[in-house]
C-alpha cells in the first residue's frame, strides 16, 4: 500500500478561503471516461491492487510529484492550488507523492493509460492531467463535477476553520 | 540563443527542415512530423518551453535542450472525443520520444476542433 498524504488544511484555508468558488458555467455535462480492460496490462497484479486501493481511498485522489505542502513539479504545484480553489474538502481528498515510490510512478502511468504526473482521480474515475485540470477550472466543468460529486467543503465547514484560526 | 529567440518562426518552417540530415532539433522534428502524419492539423504550434525548466532537479544531467513542449493541435480528428481520449491520440503518437531517456520530459497539450478553435478566437477578440 502506498503511502497517503493527507490534504492540507493550512494549504486548503490560504487558496480556498481567498477566492470565491467559480460558479459552473452552463456546459455539457461531463462525461466519465472508463478504463478498458486492455489499457491495464504489463502490472503486476499486486501493484494493481495497491493502486486500486489508492484511488479507492478517497473520493478526490491527486497523484502528483512531491507533497502538497511542496509540490516538486509547476504541474503538480497548478492542481494542487486549484483543488484548493475550488474548496476541496481535505476530509474527501488523498495526494500521492510518486517520486517516493518508483512503483507507483511507473505503475500509475500504466494503470491510467497516461504518461505524465500529475493525474486526477474523482469516485475512482480518471479525469485527466494539469492540462485538462486546469481548462475544466476554466471553463467550470470541474466547479460543477465536484459539486455533483459532493467533494466540496460546505460554506458553513469552511467559515468554521476560518474562525478556529 | 538565436535559434530559441526565432521558434516561432521555426515552428512554421516548411516542412524539409524536417528531414534535414543533421537537425539541431530532432525532437521538434518528430513531434511535427508523426503529429502531421496522424492529426492533419489545421493548425499546430509547437512551442520548446525547455529553457524554463533547464535548472529543475528532475533535470539535472539532461543535456538535450529539447525537454519540456507545449503544444496547440487544431484538428477534425478530435471531433466527438472528450480531452482525456485526445489527450491519449497524441500521447500515443509520441510514445517513443517520451519514453526515451532524455527524450521529452513534459507535454502541455491543447487540442481543439476547429469550431472549439473557432470559438476560442472569437472569446479572446470580444
Amino acid at each position: 500500500m502506498f503511502s497517503r498524504t493527507v490534504f492540507s488544511r493550512s494549504i486548503l484555508r490560504q487558496t480556498a478561503a481567498a477566492v470565491a468558488r467559480p460558479t459552473a458555467a452552463p456546459t455539457p455535462a461531463f462525461r466519465p471516461f472508463l478504463l478498458t480492460a486492455s489499457q491495464i496490462r504489463l502490472l503486476s497484479d499486486q501493484t494493481r491492487q495497491a493502486i486500486d486501493k489508492a484511488v479507492g481511498s478517497a473520493p478526490v485522489v491527486l497523484f502528483m510529484k512531491g507533497t502538497p505542502e511542496t509540490p516538486q513539479c509547476g504541474f503538480s504545484r497548478a492542481s494542487i492550488q486549484i483543488l484548493g480553489l475550488q474548496g476541496v474538502d481535505p476530509n474527501k481528498f488523498a495526494a500521492f507523492n510518486v517520486l517516493e515510490d518508483p512503483e507507483l510512478r511507473q505503475g500509475i502511468k500504466e494503470y491510467s493509460d497516461w504518461p505524465t504526473i500529475p493525474q486526477l482521480y474523482v469516485d475512482k474515475e480518471f479525469i485527466g492531467g494539469c492540462d485538462i485540470i486546469v481548462s475544466m477550472h476554466q471553463n467550470g466543468e470541474l466547479a460543477k463535477l465536484l459539486d455533483e460529486k459532493k467533494v466540496l467543503a460546505t460554506e458553513a465547514e469552511a467559515e468554521g476553520e476560518e474562525k478556529k484560526e | 540563443m538565436l535559434r530559441r529567440s526565432v521558434l516561432g518562426l521555426l515552428s512554421r518552417a516548411p516542412r524539409y527542415y524536417t528531414t534535414m540530415a543533421s537537425s539541431s532539433t530532432p525532437m521538434q522534428d518528430a513531434i511535427r512530423e508523426k503529429i502531421t502524419e496522424a492529426l492533419k492539423p489545421s493548425t499546430l504550434e509547437i512551442h520548446n518551453d525547455s529553457h524554463l525548466h533547464a535548472h529543475h532537479s528532475a533535470m539535472r544531467g539532461v543535456t538535450s535542450t529539447e525537454t519540456h513542449f507545449r503544444l496547440v493541435i487544431t484538428s477534425e480528428a478530435f471531433r466527438s472525443k472528450m480531452q482525456p481520449a485526445r489527450h491519449r491520440m497524441v500521447y500515443g503518437l509520441l510514445k517513443d520520444e517520451m519514453a526515451k531517456e532524455g527524450g521529452i520530459h513534459a507535454l502541455q497539450l491543447r487540442t481543439m476542433t476547429p469550431e472549439e478553435e473557432e470559438r476560442r478566437k472569437a472569446q479572446e477578440q470580444s
